[in-house]
Parts: C-alpha cells; structure tokens; sequence
C-alpha cells in the first residue's frame, strides 16, 4: 500500500512541486531578514547621520550572513531538482 | 643599490621570456589538437543535430554550470570550435594515462579502454571498461576550471610580485601605475578586516592569508562574469574549489588557537557542571559549531556565485524558449531578457565583491577569535 502511494506521488511530481515551494518560501525568508536589516539600518542612519560609513558596512555584512542562510535552501532545492 | 635594481630587472625580463616561451609551445600543441577536434567533430555534429530540436533550459543550464574536460569557445554553424585538455588518469589495472579529450569525440568513442558513461550510476564521468564491468579510475584531469585556476593563478603572481618590486626598489616613492591601483584595495585589507577582527599586536601573521583568499576570490569572480576565453570558467562555482578555501582557514584557526581558545569550547567557564559531565553537552554543540562554520563559508560563496550564473544563463534561455513557441516572441522577449541581464550583471559584480569580502572578514573573525587575549570578566554587585 505504502510503494503504490510513493509510485503514485513520484508520478504526481511532488518533490518538484515540494522544491519549487521550498525555493519560494527561501525567497521569503531571506526578504523578510534583509527587508528587516534594511530598515534598521533606515532609521539608524535617521538617528545619527554622522555614523553612515561604520552602518553601512555592518549592514552589508549582516545582509551577507542572512543571504548565506537562504542560499542553504536554495541548494537544497536545486538538488531535488536535478538529483 | 642600483646594481641590484638592474640584476631584478633582468631577472624578470628572464622569467617573462620563459614564461612566454612555454606558454607559446604549450599552444602550439594544442594547436595541433584543436585542428583536429574540429574536423572530427563536423562529422559527429550532423549526426547528432537531427535528434535534438527542442531546446531544454535544464540541460542548456547544467552545461554551463558543471566542469568539463574541454573548453568550448564557439559554435560555428555546425562546428564547435573547443579547446581540448588533458585527461590524467590513473586506474588501479592500466596505470596512469595522459591523452587529450579529442580522443573522446564528444563522448561517442572509447580510447584505450575509457569511455564517458552517458548513463548508469557513473553517469557523465570516465570510466574504465574492463572484464568484470566499469570502474572508475582516478581522474585528475586538466578540466576547465582547473585550467582557468592557472590561469588566475598565473596572473595573481606576475601582477603582485612586479607590484612587490616596485616597493622593494623605492620604498619612499609615492605609489605609480599598477601599484597606486592595489593599493587601496591592500590597505583596505589591511585596516578595516584584519586589524579590527585580530587586533594591533598579532595580526600581521596572517595578512598573507587573508591578502591571498581575497584576491584569488575577487579575480576568480571577476574572470567567471567575462564571457568569453579565457574567462567564463565557474570557478568559485565548484564546490570542490571553496571546500579547499574553506579547509585552510579551519586548519589556521585550529595550528594558531591558543589554550583560551579551546577552554571556551570545551570547559566554557560560567556553564554549569552538569552541561559537561556525563553527559558533554556544551562541548558536542561546540564541536558542530567549530565544524560548521567553515561549512558554511564554503557553501555561502558556492551558492552565491552558481545562483548568479543560472540567473544570468535562465534569462538567455528564456529568449529561446519563447522563440520555441513563436519567433516574434523570441525576438520580443530578447530586450527585456538583455536589459534583465545587465542589471543581473550589476547585481552580480556587487555580489562578487561583498562574497570576497564576506569571506575573508570572516576568517579574520575566526582568526581572532583563536588568538584572543584571556578577558576577565567583570562581576557588578
């Protein structure tokens, strides 16, 4: 009962259907992180003008880090797609 | 003092020449190959061209992400224009092997007992052909990313080397030509990602380091964005090649950790005792986090740079996949796709830069953290 439901999902394409979801929510989450860092970063630079230069660089780095993490789920994805 | 000057000028003259003179014979040779690639494959190609008509983008892109055993420059009209590199092999059976991949003929020949396996589980590698089935050999071929990493390697050398002699020869010079142009980028090195994340006193042992693995990265980006010979390799693409990155700074920080350093992990004082015994708690999480954050520098630079070669190849492929449906819409579809594709390649060189920068700010990090000073820590009541 089990093999003909797992021949009958593999017919389906469920795992693409799961890698296409799976790289949309990556998409999600890393938007939301760098959406979240940018606007900090808006109002930081509203609050003291003078410290844009030290802001920004922690900002690209911060915004590095969160990418690294969606880039995880992404290659997940791509491996269910060509693997 | 100006003797000297003269002996390193000749020196480098020398070396240039020698330099020139392999390079030239080693193209000579493969000269010689690439006739004779052409010829064989204008007969393989028309053979092959009747099956495939459809255009599938999978394939289109895996193609030009994955590493191969030629270099494919061009395609006119029916003949590929490839250069073709060695394949070292060594199998268990036969020894060591050295022939070019024109043996190969895009794969439809076998060449002393090796063939590409176009399918099976060793699908699209070389293996051998014996008695009791196929093996794998040891395959430490010249491949195309191997082959760009010379070449990136070679162009690191003569330009900071001749930017180091410049320095040696006049030291109280204001900076000129290649030297004013690296300059900053070095001090930049130097200043903002070692001497904050290492401090004043010990960070000048690993300036060579984190000079090298900014510069290797940056260059091979740089040349992975051009997309004609000799760029166009997927260097930092290859998982293979980060992994290596990622493995010389773990085993820095682990020769250069002081005793501080691996008390924090595994006798991390403040915890509380039953953590640590019997059971070891805090240090099995420690030991992951040690392991995985040269994991995650390797897959961090890996996905970013294959993430924006299949942007850049999925918007060309768009193009002919509308113009599979109707040619208008192909022809329609190809502004929008280049306008997309020079932003894409915007995108992608800020991308390169901040990688490279990631990367070596991190091992920087990781660097102090191995070599920091014991603080202790203060208690307000």
């Amino acid at each position: 009962m089990l093999t003909t439901l797992l021949v009958l999902l593999e017919a389906a394409g469920i795992a693409k259907l799961g890698a296409g979801i799976g790289a949309g929510l990556a998409a999600v989450g890393a938007g939301l992180g760098i959406g979240l860092i940018g606007g900090n970063f808006m109002e930081a630079i509203a609050r003291q003008p003078e410290a844009v230069g030290d802001l920004r660089s922690n900002m690209i780095i911060a915004a590095a880090l969160v990418e690294g993490v969606a880039f995880f789920a992404i290659i997940v994805c791509l491996l269910i797609l060509f693997l | 003092m100006r003797k000297t000057a003269e002996n390193a000028d000749n020196m480098i003259a020398v070396k240039r020449l020698i330099l020139i003179t392999i390079v030239f014979s080693l193209c000579l040779n493969f000269y010689g190959e690439i006739d004779e690639s052409i010829k064989a494959d204008s007969t393989v190609k028309k053979t092959k061209e009747d099956k495939e008509g459809k255009f599938t983008p999978g394939e289109f892109m895996l193609e030009h992400i994955i590493d191969k055993h030629e270099w494919h420059i061009v395609t006119i009209g029916h003949t590929p224009i490839t250069i073709p590199l060695p394949i070292i092999l060594y199998s268990n059976i036969s020894g060591w092997h050295f022939f070019f991949s024109t043996k190969f003929h895009l794969g439809y020949e076998t060449y002393e007992n090796f063939k590409f396996a176009k399918e099976g589980k060793n699908k699209d590698k070389i293996v051998e052909i014996t008695s009791d089935g196929e093996i794998l050999p040891l395959d430490m071929s010249v491949t195309k990313v191997v082959f760009s990493l010379f070449l990136s390697t070679i162009i690191i050398i003569i330009l900071f080397i001749s930017i180091a002699k410049q320095y040696l020869r006049n030291p109280y010079k204001a900076p000129s030509g290649i030297q004013s142009a690296m300059e900053p980028m070095i001090l930049f090195v130097r200043d903002d990602i070692a001497k904050p994340s290492i401090g004043e006193k010990k960070y000048e042992k690993f300036m060579p380091y984190l000079l090298t693995i900014f510069f290797f990265i940056l260059l091979n980006n740089f040349l992975g964005m051009i997309p004609i010979f000799p760029g166009g390799a997927n260097i930092n693409g290859n998982i293979a090649v980060t992994m290596v990155m990622a493995i010389f700074t773990f085993v820095i920080t682990t020769f250069n950790a002081n005793k501080h350093y691996w008390q924090e992990i595994y006798n991390a004082p403040g915890v509380p005792w039953w953590l640590k015994f019997p059971i070891p708690l805090i240090p099995l999480i420690e030991l992951m986090g040690v392991i995985i954050k040269p994991v995650v520098l390797m897959v961090r630079l890996f996905a970013n740079i294959t993430a924006g070669h299949l942007i850049a190849i999925a918007f060309v492929s768009l193009i002919f996949i509308f113009a599979e449906i109707h040619p208008v819409l192909g022809y329609g579809i190809s502004v929008l796709s280049a306008l997309f594709s020079i932003f894409m390649g915007l995108l992608e060189i800020l991308v390169a830069l901040i990688q490279a920068y990631v990367f070596t700010l991190l091992s920087a990090i990781y660097f102090g953290m191995a070599t920091a000073e014991h603080h202790e820590t203060k208690q307000n009541h």
